[in-house]
């Protein structure tokens, strides 16, 4: 923009209406550098609804697995309080010491995920035990009168004063001596008076003729529950006394506590001292462990055919990695799986399959010629043409419509594919977790991502599995196949439905064996005979001898028949994995469902910024993407930013930099790359230009935690790295 | 006994009611009641008592104030968050709540004295007044200049008024540097056992006689005089276990008079009650649900401390055990223990003598975050990337109490921190990622 003005000066612009920005919401930012623009908005209904669904799906999980918790807190907090509700008449109540009721809820150290968890807490005890419900957290409670505060503007729905605050505002001022008499105190006298006036108003708000039955009688005084959300957190000083004001009202205030603990209960020993202690009457409560909400959160969102976006194993095992690592999270998990589904999306053109069988199927008619050709491109879609008859491979390549006919086939190969998938995957599962060591790892989540990365079968794991399960006992096997049995009962695929067939009949069979038991126990009793005969020899050569002839005997030994329909449940069992357990790299178009760009995934969920720093300062073209910054083998150009250079200088250096000497090089590398000739005066010399653009740097260098100044020794700064040239 | 508590001002029937409220403490109140004097005559500015916890110092006062029908305040100090808060009490239940609405915004001390003074004219002390403070050793924390000013409250309002402080903490303690007025000690020592026999007794169960309750006071005491002499919690210890003390009798299987019998009945379960109600392990409520209980069912509540098992994400554990190295070994010792091939290190030379004393009854030492994660790289067993979350991993140590923060300055360069963890904890900790602490610690070696 220009101005007439001659002088020089700041002016403001001021943008034109035309101009201005319509504000983008968040479709436009989807489709705004989405790959194959063509489809992006229809890509992006569909993410978005996949999305709702999802998220819907996990906040019922959540619900269902805390709901047995939660009920217990809400009995807890329903029971009469034994201090407030007794009369003087009864002798115990009177001689014990009132306490307060506390539940201690132990939730596990993934503290952010407890949130969702206080939110439906309160609001169901809001909504079934007691409207005063506060819920607090250390942060906001450095001191005991912040706390006080807090809680009393929760309980109590008002704006409590507390003294020496909003000090000098005038109008504050002005209002408070108008609401002198009114002015709230920051006490719990003020809380019992208002609880009083409460309960009173309640009682004298119901008609006559209720009052003289006993509905009153029934709900007596709603307790008033205070929530620590963080017990841990809280300044210890600041809960003792809070504690001790409480216990001091408990007579006419019926309170509750419930802390919300991160470790262990026994943090709350080391946090209040005995006599404090003594005042509460703790009851515990302990969550599921996270781990097995992670396992349930992956049975439902994962192992399912009902979402068609899958993971890859890769991508899956960094979700998995940063869960069981980092955080213990699952809320973090929920949202890597969000953010997958949006890049899977996002960057993919042939999402637009990823949906549900008839959407998908009408999409593929939709698909343009470009999307057609990126189906050609598809990994898995080349291989399929590959495996096709000559003739065949030409349509494919070269016929749009038809290729439309074939990718509808696909997608319904790779939905039959998902249905049977992971009911066998459960099958082998409940057979192998039980085993010794798990061959196949102990939770499912671990055989899927076996599953995912190739065929299973050709592990070795696999193979020793195979060869437990040879030899497991009757009642362990049976037992096992009748679950596996229970999970395919509600699979409606037809595939399955023969599987069932198949597995009754095996059951059948075991049982049949049953009824001619009596038989075979006589030949048991031969088996274990040399046994018994074993230990009464103590010779080593004696004892090898035996075993030799036992192993003989076993081998020449004819099966029994329990030992033939064992091989023959475990050779059924086999032959399913082969065919229904195969990886989906080898299904055709597992491109569309599968997102796999674990690298993408770490890089936003796990960020490197000291990594990131590093490169940026080492080698700056990464990032600036310059030409005439490419350097070789770690060196920095010295036409790179003065930060740079200033950084890399500073590697040379010991723990302790002289500044000057670092000036000086400083200023011979950038008369370099002025272009100075070495043999001028001018060459090295420090400028004020120079000698500004150098602290400039260096003091960026203490902003990102490089150096600090020391007083060790003038004129020098300390590193606070090590390592370097 | 009751003739101790005597003073001509008061009638003698009304003396004696009171001394019969006041069982073991007669010595205390006579002379609480000599230094108050009559109603109408002046007394002592202050009175400073002090004595342990339920040694019967607030039920004395109370007693003797409202009995005798004094004018009083009872400001508990440990509520007053603000002093304006203690201010509004005092006047309040001296003035009325009028006199406590005259007070500004936030009151000064000489706001307080200006409006005590300017009520006092309008209704002069016809008897002494006495301001009752509770748990007055937080009077320290406040401002400066409250406690001497109310140590002589009396000179500066021109009234007859009385402070009296209660605290389990002696005078000594309190004294501020630039002196001040001292007031009248007076000790309340601890109930000895035949005194708390005495007053246990006195409550006794409706139904029952009071010679078997007095017996029973007498096995529970026996239990616990020599863990517990707060009378607060024995009451409560009584009042739990007596249900289980008459089992026996409420099914006809002994008699009241065979004591024998019933103490080895109680002794067991008042034994067990020792190691759990009373740490509060267990709650009272599900202590009561235990006795209900049958035997064998017992073992189904735990106590808190017994879920002392905390789960953490892999790299917090180690985390956690890299700090405890870092806090329990001298910062020399780390070459020899994580560098792989640090030489040879005479074992006399290693071991210094002046360090032979253990690091863990020293406590745990400061380190710099350079140092933990130094350790925990070499300790963890993968190549790990200085990603943000291993950062953020620390705090969150530090949130949960596992670590704590040292010092306030250089947090952002060099943050320090110490390893506020048990060896047994961190012991536990490290058998679930298969790492051996003990060969690490400089202690065992």
């Amino acid at each position: 923009m220009s101005t007439s003005s001659v002088s020089k000066g700041c002016f403001v612009f001021k943008p034109s209406a035309k101009k201005k920005k319509r504000t983008l919401d968040v479709g436009d930012y989807f489709i705004d550098g989405c790959e194959g623009s063509g489809n992006s908005e229809l890509r992006f209904k569909l993410c978005q609804s996949l999305w709702d669904k999802m998220k819907t799906e996990t906040e019922v999980l959540q619900d269902e697995l805390n709901r047995k918790i939660l009920d217990r807190l809400l009995e807890f907090a329903g029971r009469p309080s034994s201090t407030f509700q007794h009369g003087a008449d009864d002798w115990a109540a009177r001689m014990r010491a009132s306490e307060i009721p506390t539940a201690a809820l132990v939730l596990g150290v993934n503290v952010p995920d407890h949130d969702m968890t206080f939110q439906s807490l309160s609001d169901l005890l809001r909504q079934s035990v007691t409207p005063h419900v506060a819920s607090v957290q250390a942060k906001e409670c450095g001191a005991l009168k912040h706390l006080m505060q807090r809680v009393l503007e929760r309980l109590m729905g008002t704006v409590v004063s507390v003294d020496e605050e909003e000090e000098g505002d005038e109008e504050a001022e002005h209002a408070s001596t108008q609401l002198h008499n009114k002015r709230v105190h920051c006490s719990l006298g003020t809380l019992c008076d208002w609880y009083k006036s409460k309960t009173k108003r309640s009682n004298n708000g119901t008609p006559n003729k209720k009052r003289s039955s006993h509905v009153r009688d029934e709900q007596p005084q709603p307790p008033v529950v205070i929530i620590f959300k963080d017990l841990e957190a809280f300044n210890p000083r600041v809960l003792q006394d809070f504690i001790l004001i409480c216990s001091r009202y408990v007579e006419h205030l019926p309170l509750m506590f419930i802390f919300g603990i991160a470790t262990s209960p026994s943090t709350i020993q080391h946090i209040l001292p005995h006599s404090v202690s003594s005042l509460l009457c703790i009851e515990l409560f302990q969550s599921l462990s996270c781990t097995q909400h992670l396992s349930t959160v992956i049975d439902k969102l994962i192992l399912t055919p009902q979402f068609p976006f899958k993971l890859s194993g890769k991508v899956l095992q960094v979700l998995v990695g940063i869960f069981l690592y980092h955080d213990f999270s699952v809320r973090n998990f929920i949202k890597g799986l969000q953010l997958s589904l949006l890049e899977h999306f996002h960057s993919q053109p042939l999402s637009v399959l990823c949906c549900r069988k008839k959407e998908a199927l009408a999409n593929v008619l939709q698909l343009s010629h470009q999307d057609l050709e990126s189906v050609r491109q598809l990994p898995s879609f080349r291989r399929y043409v590959e495996r096709q008859e000559p003739q065949e491979q030409v349509n494919l390549l070269t016929d749009d419509t038809h290729i439309k006919g074939v990718c509808q086939k696909l997608i319904k190969g790779l939905r039959k594919y998902h249905k049977n998938f992971y009911p066998i995957l459960r099958c082998l599962h409940t057979l192998t977790s039980s085993l010794p060591k798990y061959p196949l790892g102990k939770q499912i989540r671990e055989l899927y991502i076996l599953c995912l990365e190739k065929n299973v079968w050709e592990n070795e794991e696999y193979q020793s599995a195979m060869q437990l399960l040879r030899m497991l006992a009757r009642d362990e096997l049976v037992a096992s196949l009748q679950t596996c049995a229970e999970i395919l009962k509600p699979v409606k695929a037809k595939k399955m439905r023969n599987v069932l067939d198949q597995l009754e009949d095996l059951l059948a069979k075991f049982k049949q064996l049953d009824k001619v038991s009596g038989e075979t126990a006589a030949n048991g009793e031969e088996i274990t005979s040399p046994e018994k005969g074993l230990q009464k020899k103590t010779d080593l050569f004696q004892l090898q001898k035996t075993l030799l002839e036992m192993k003989e005997s076993r081998r020449s030994k004819k099966m029994s028949p329990f030992e033939i329909l064992r091989n023959e449940a475990v050779d059924f069992i086999d032959s399913l994995v082969r065919c229904y357990l195969a990886p989906p790299e080898s299904q055709p178009l597992n491109e569309v469902c599968y997102y796999s760009s674990s690298a993408v995934v770490r890089r936003h969920l796990n960020a490197t910024p000291r990594t990131s720093i590093q490169t940026a300062l080492s080698n700056p073209y990464h990032y600036l993407q310059n030409d005439t910054l490419r350097s070789e083998d770690g060196t920095v150009s010295n036409a790179a930013p003065d930060i740079c250079i200033v950084h890399k200088l500073h590697l040379e250096c010991g723990r302790l930099i002289n500044l000057y000497d670092w000036l000086e090089a400083y200023a011979t590398v950038v008369s370099a790359a002025e272009g100075t000739h070495p043999d001028s005066d001018e060459f090295g010399k420090v400028d004020e230009l120079k000698h500004a653009r150098f602290i400039q740097a260096v003091s960026e260098l203490e902003f990102l935690g490089f150096i600090k100044s020391t007083k060790q020794k003038t004129d020098h700064v300390a590193r606070l790295t090590w390592g370097g040239c | 006994m009751a003739a101790l508590l005597q003073h001509p001002c008061y009638e003698e029937e009304r003396l004696r009611r009171v001394a019969d409220k006041l069982p073991c403490r007669e010595v205390q109140a006579g002379t609480l009641l000599s230094v108050m004097g009559g109603p109408e005559q002046h007394s002592f500015p202050s009175i400073f008592i002090y004595g342990h916890r339920a040694s019967g110092k607030s039920h004395v006062i109370h007693m003797l104030l409202r009995e005798l029908e004094l004018p009083h305040a009872t400001v508990s100090c440990v509520e007053c968050v603000s002093v304006a808060l203690l201010f509004e009490q005092v006047l309040l239940s001296l003035f009325g709540c009028d006199a406590a609405s005259l007070l500004p915004r936030s009151p000064s001390l000489s706001d307080f004295v200006r409006i005590y003074r300017q009520q006092c004219s309008h209704s002069p002390a016809v008897q002494t007044r006495y301001i009752v403070m509770e748990k007055a050793e937080l009077l320290r924390d406040m401002d400066a200049n409250l406690l001497p000013a109310l140590l002589r409250l009396q000179e500066l309002v021109q009234d007859n008024v009385t402070v009296i402080l209660l605290s389990e903490i002696v005078w000594d303690k309190f004294r501020p540097n630039t002196g001040c007025f001292e007031p009248l000690q007076l000790h309340f020592p601890d109930y000895s056992k035949g005194e708390l026999q005495q007053i246990l007794a006195q409550d006794s169960h409706p139904s029952y006689s009071a010679e078997l309750y007095s017996s029973y006071i007498n096995i529970l005491l026996g239990v616990f005089y020599s863990v517990c002499r707060d009378l607060r919690e024995l009451r409560h210890l009584a009042a739990l276990n007596f249900s289980k003390f008459c089992e026996p009798l409420e099914e006809g299987k002994v008699k009241e008079s065979d004591t024998h019998k019933l103490w080895r009945n109680i002794e067991p379960h008042l034994k067990k009650a020792m190691q759990t109600v009373y740490l509060r392990e267990v709650s009272s409520v599900q202590w009561e649900q235990l006795q209900q209980m049958e035997e064998k069912d017992t073992g189904a509540v735990r106590g808190l401390s017994a879920h002392a098992h905390v789960e953490l994400p892999y790299y917090s554990k180690f985390l956690l055990i890299a700090a405890y190295l870092a806090s329990y070994n001298p910062a020399r010792t780390d070459k020899r223990f994580f560098v792989k091939h640090h030489g040879k290190v005479r074992k006399t030379n290693f071991l210094k003598k002046h360090e032979k004393t253990s690091n863990h009854l020293l406590g745990p030492k400061p380190f710099p975050l350079d140092r933990l994660l130094a350790i925990f790289y070499s300790v963890v067993d993968s190549r790990v990337a200085p990603t943000a979350s291993i950062f953020s991993q620390i705090s969150s140590l530090v949130t949960l109490q596992l670590l704590a923060q040292v010092g306030h300055d250089d947090q952002i360069d060099a943050p320090k921190y110490k390893c506020a963890v048990s060896l047994d904890f961190i012991r536990a900790i490290s058998r679930t990622v298969n790492f051996d602490i003990v060969k690490y610690l400089y202690d065992f070696l």
